[in-house]
């Protein structure tokens, strides 16, 4: 037997969990770093699984692992990645350490609270997120629906308790208020995915009927179903496949964000620490659209193809819906939150739009995105550690004060716009492309959130960062150093990607061409030759160019 | 001929042919397990009546202990020797059923008990003189005392002097655990009677013990007594309409025995009783029958609308107790309930079908709504009970082997989780004894985040969060459920589970995320008793949750009645 790599991967962080959960209330620091430590290490296995991983093997799963677990529900503990998994695999154990980093003070005791021998929240902190790591990994390697369900789910409770357990002290005098808020944006957070996951659980042991009905022993192993299709060996009926992929999606959809589900997103990062923000938008909320692309289509290509102009309908609103609300914002957070609910319509815009162009593109907007916001996000939250405060209107003129800190926050911003040169361009370009080519009225439409994406960054960025230096603001300390090394490499990475996205793009695209040929979808013929790589960036440039003078 | 003559010669035609009457056989090995435990109770009296008072604590819960034990190594060997399968048959003349399905839940049972009593003999929670001046400051460390949480001398009435001087003086009631014994006894055979009259007689057996151990809270005896009134009353009410359903039947089918009613039911009366002449066959009567019957059992579940009692009763019973019943009773009433449907009645199955589709989908809803305005601990797991009981509903109208395994799954791992989460709230006291307000918990977490993570594991296991074993025992309901047709049930199912897990957060929001109260509770620290019971608890949830595969075969096999 091969070794088990990906259980690895994910077993790695959940000792870690376990271990930095144990440490008694005194070792803050040990804790702290024991899960910098284990999530470097997770970050090295990942790396070693992306650099064994084989992109041009026939098989769709690599490094697969399958042994029985729960026979009765015809549950396979079956693990196996392609290259999208292996691309989300690597951005979510690679921002993890960055996240750790960027909280290390988020949850140390405040120093007028009595000591108590036995709540430990900064061990709980560490612990959490690295226990989030650990699930997500294993629902991005999961092959078996069950699997990845149970692990969906799961990671909710310890979400749960990061963004309800933890705040980042910017409520002002307003504490109690401030923890009122927190618990209930937490409670929304759950209620909305719980209730998502349940329907879909409903839709998961539908689809165990129906396998069973039809193979004789049900089963949830996404190869066998697909296959079994395939062959014609398993037929589902059209109403009874429409229920199921709308259960499904139901799931994916408030995970996503997709608007009307968005509303739990503003709160939960508006209220949480950054780090807890960024490890929502960045790493939890990504296995929504992956698990669109994985699961949604493969199991359920006809339903799919059927939904598909509402599902594009609906992550058309949610670019622009986004996009307007995150102009209208005056809190920074969750103005990075509305400008996050844009993106992931744009994602769920590149899935539907059925193309290899749309998925590759979304597919690497996932991982772009991941990065982009990160930065953001956490320089942001720097930002606001410093001031105390969440409001735009608080600040002025910061960029006289701290510069380096503006200059990375203003990097961070244009990568959240898709400035061309950094990483998120290339996948935003990418995915209208996909969409026009099958869809061009939805294609040009959705355009319109580039602009808007101008003008909410630009915006902050002229409203915090330039102008007089506002008296409070004054005294604001520049980045430490712990601090450089959290943002430093984030840039590095968001400007290597965007000149070369090469390695990326080889990694994830037999794995669309894969997903698409299993949703039987072929690219209309393009009429302006493109390459998945840019050089063809010319075609955008015009147009951002254009976003630019009308933010301006 | 005066009418004393003629009952004379009745006694004396009677008593002609003594030589016919056959000596009842008995198979003795295979009853076992019930034989031990009522031995045993029988036994605690008499430690009761004989045993001087210093002994007497030990001596029963020793007795209780090995009883329990043996009882379920007698289950076990029962198993083993293959009468859960092949040689699975109805002994005691017709009487008793010996197979699958009655040992796994007797089994269960078995062990709940075994836990149960661990929670029953817990004596270091209380202070001994909890009456006046026994504040939190002194109850704290050294003071805490040597009494349970069993009214120091239930028979003085509450208030009085009498019982003031009872309380004072730090008395006991041992006959709890003889009392326990004789329900448990009675909840043995209450899944495996085959027969309408032995079921009804189970059914007293264990449920005159209950009402009394209901009454004797040691704190707030009003509210304790109330319960047990209530209980006695509505559970009387029920008995009287399962008895006249069981009258119902006889007159449908001339006899009593769950195979004999069956065959009427499924082939027509063959042999037409002449005394039964004018009844026997008569649809009308096994349908009223029928459904008196299912009323006297859907009241033991606690299935909406006949749920009234559950959470007076909940709240008023010492905890132990509660746990005890939550999980004993509901695993005892299911395992009839299902030995009734899927023996008795398969025939009539659309005809009851319906009929319970819509009681599972009332209990499932209207447990889980309801529960979202309760403010008390006890009284908001009562709720939780009540929807339980709806997703176990789900599971037994499947009418399939799938069925029956996934109920009896759900019941084992159901009963582990409320033993548990009943056991934590002992914990959580204040100077009036339980703290189950719930604005008491708020912050729990923080003074003790131990206790409170034990208590968000049994939440999230009664809310069926992946990864635990409520999450396993659902789908494996609602995975029968589904493949039997019953779709739509299903999704009823995750609706109301998705309403139950609000309230189960909103407890968790209050122990974590809300600062504790400066008056707030303290958390006992308690005797390896309940530490025991509660880490039994836990390791149940989890193990169940993770790796439930054994068990699930275990339920698998044991998913066939004998008839």
């Amino acid at each position: 037997m091969s070794f088990p790599l990906l259980t690895v991967v994910a077993a790695v962080p959940a000792a870690g969990a376990v271990a930095t959960a144990a440490l008694p209330a005194a070792r803050r620091t040990a804790a702290k770093w024991l899960a910098l430590l284990v999530s470097v290490v997770t970050f090295a296995l990942a790396l070693v699984v992306a650099f064994r991983f084989d992109p041009g093997s026939k098989s769709p799963y690599q490094f697969t692992e399958s042994h029985a677990w729960i026979s009765d529900f015809g549950v396979r503990y079956a693990l196996g990645v392609d290259g999208i998994a292996v691309a989300l695999i690597a951005l979510t154990t690679l921002l993890i350490p960055f996240i750790i980093l960027a909280g290390w003070h988020d949850a140390d005791p405040l120093e007028e609270a009595a000591p108590n021998r036995r709540w430990r929240p900064t061990q709980g902190f560490f612990a959490l997120i690295l226990a989030v790591e650990a699930m997500v990994v294993i629902s991005f390697e999961a092959t078996d629906v069950f699997v990845f369900y149970l692990f969906f789910e799961a990671m909710l409770i310890p979400m749960y308790f990061l963004i309800g357990g933890f705040g980042d002290r910017a409520g002002g005098e307003d504490e109690d208020g401030a923890a009122r808020r927190r618990s209930n944006a937490a409670v929304k957070f759950l209620l909305y995915n719980l209730a998502g996951g349940l329907i879909m659980l409903a839709a998961v042991i539908g689809l165990y009927a129906v396998t069973a009905d039809q193979l004789g022993s049900g089963t949830f192993s996404l190869q066998q179903i697909v296959e079994a299709r395939a062959a014609g060996r398993l037929h589902i009926g059209t109403g009874t496949e429409r229920l199921l992929f709308l259960g499904f999606f139901f799931a994916f959809a408030v995970k996503a964000p997709l608007w009307p589900l968005h509303t739990w997103l503003p709160g939960a990062m508006g209220e949480s620490t950054s780090p807890v923000a960024v490890l929502i938008t960045a790493v939890v909320d990504k296995v929504g659209t992956f698990a669109m692309l994985r699961f949604c289509l493969q199991l359920f290509p006809e339903a799919s193809s059927w939904a598909t102009p509402v599902i594009l309908v609906l992550a058309l609103i949610s670019v622009l819906y986004g996009a307007l609300l995150a102009v209208a914002q005056r809190d920074i957070k969750r103005l990075i939150a509305y400008a996050s609910i844009s993106h992931f319509g744009f994602i769920i815009l590149g899935i539907f739009a059925m193309t290899s162009q749309g998925q590759g593109g979304a597919t690497l907007y996932m991982v772009n995105h991941g990065i982009s916001t990160a930065a953001l996000m956490l320089v942001a939250g720097f930002l606001i550690s410093r001031r105390g405060s969440r409001l735009i209107a608080d600040y002025g003129g910061v960029q006289k004060v701290a510069p380096i800190l503006a200059g990375t926050f203003l990097i961070g911003g244009l990568a959240t716009l898709s400035l061309p040169g950094l990483a998120p361009f290339v996948s935003e370009f990418l995915v209208l492309v996909g969409t026009f080519s099958r869809y061009p009225v939805i294609g040009i439409i959705a355009t319109l959130g580039i602009v808007l994406a101008a003008l909410y960054v630009l915006v902050l960025y002229q409203r915090t960062m330039t102008g007089p230096v506002k008296p409070q603001v004054s005294g604001l300390p520049d980045l430490r150093v712990r601090e450089l090394v959290v943002v430093a490499p984030l840039i590095a990475l968001l400007l290597f990607l965007g000149v070369y996205p090469k390695p990326l793009t080889d990694l994830v695209n037999p794995a669309v061409d894969h997903t698409l040929s299993v949703v039987d979808k072929k690219d209309p013929k393009p009429t302006v030759q493109v390459d998945a790589v840019p050089g063809g960036g010319r075609h955008g440039h015009a147009v951002r160019e254009q976003d630019v003078e009308a933010a301006k | 001929m005066s009418p004393v003559a003629s009952v004379h010669s009745l006694w004396t035609v009677a008593a002609g042919a003594p030589g016919k009457i056959p000596a009842p056989h008995i198979e003795y090995a295979e009853l076992s397990p019930t034989l031990i435990v009522l031995g045993a109770a029988v036994i605690g009296i008499l430690i009761e009546a004989l045993v001087p008072r210093r002994h007497r604590y030990y001596s029963q819960l020793l007795l209780s202990l090995v009883a329990l034990a043996a009882a379920f190594a007698a289950v076990i060997g029962l198993a083993a020797g293959g009468f859960g399968s092949s040689k699975a048959h109805i002994a005691a003349m017709g009487a008793v059923a010996v197979d699958g399905p009655a040992l796994f839940l007797q089994g269960t049972i078995l062990l709940v008990s075994l836990i149960a009593v661990f929670t029953f003999a817990e004596r270091r929670l209380e202070p001994a003189a909890h009456g006046e001046g026994a504040s939190p400051a002194r109850t704290k460390g050294r003071a805490w005392g040597r009494v349970d949480s069993f009214a120091a001398q239930p028979a003085a009435v509450p208030g009085s002097a009498a019982e003031q001087a009872a309380v004072k003086a730090g008395f006991t009631t041992t006959e709890v655990f003889p009392i326990l014994l004789f329900a448990v006894g009675g909840m043995l055979i209450f899944p495996a009677a085959s027969d309408l009259l032995t079921l009804f007689i189970a059914l007293e057996v264990f449920s005159l013990p209950l009402y009394l151990l209901c009454a004797l809270a040691r704190r707030q005896r009003l509210l304790s007594q109330e319960a047990a009134v209530k209980y006695f009353l509505l559970g009387a009410f029920s008995s009287a309409f399962l008895l006249f359903g069981v009258a119902l039947l006889y007159g449908y089918a001339g006899t009593v025995t769950y195979a004999g009613i069956a065959e009427v039911v499924s082939d027509g009366a063959k042999q037409i009783d002449p005394a039964l002449a004018g009844t026997m066959g008569n649809d009308a009567l096994l349908l009223i029958g029928a459904a008196l019957v299912l009323m006297g059992l859907l009241f033991k579940v606690g299935a909406v609308p006949f749920h009234m009692w559950t959470p007076d009763v909940y709240q008023g019973a010492p905890t132990p107790v509660t746990g005890f019943m939550a999980a004993a009773t509901k695993v005892a009433a299911f395992g009839a309930l299902l030995r009734l449907l899927y023996v008795v009645l398969p025939g009539l199955r659309w005809d009851w079908r319906p009929v319970m589709w819509g009681v599972a989908i009332l209990t499932m809803l209207g447990g889980a709504i309801v529960a979202i305005t309760q403010t008390d601990i006890k009284r908001l797991l009562a709720y939780s009970s009540i929807a339980h009981a709806g997703f176990l509903l789900a599971g037994v109208v499947a009418t399939s082997e799938d069925g029956v395994s996934s109920v009896l799954f759900y019941l084992g791992a159901y009963s582990f989780v409320t033993l548990g989460a009943f056991a934590v709230v002992t914990l959580v006291r204040d100077a009036g004894g339980e703290a189950t307000a719930l604005s008491k918990w708020a912050g729990l977490g923080r003074r003790s985040p131990l206790v409170a993570a034990v208590f968000a594991v049994f939440l999230l296991a009664f809310a069926g969060i992946p990864l635990t074993s409520g999450f396993a025992g659902k789908f494996a309901v609602f995975k029968a459920a589904a493949q039997s047709g019953a779709g739509w049930l299903v999704v009823v199912g995750v609706l109301s589970s998705a309403i139950a897990a609000f309230f189960y957060i909103r407890v968790i929001v209050l122990m974590f995320f809300n600062e504790p109260k400066a008056d707030g509770p303290t958390v006992a620290v308690p005797s390896p008793l309940t530490t025991t019971a509660i880490a039994i608890g836990v390791t149940a949830t989890l193990v169940l949750g993770l790796a439930p595969q054994y068990f699930l075969d275990l339920a698998g096999q044991a998913s066939v009645f004998v008839r």
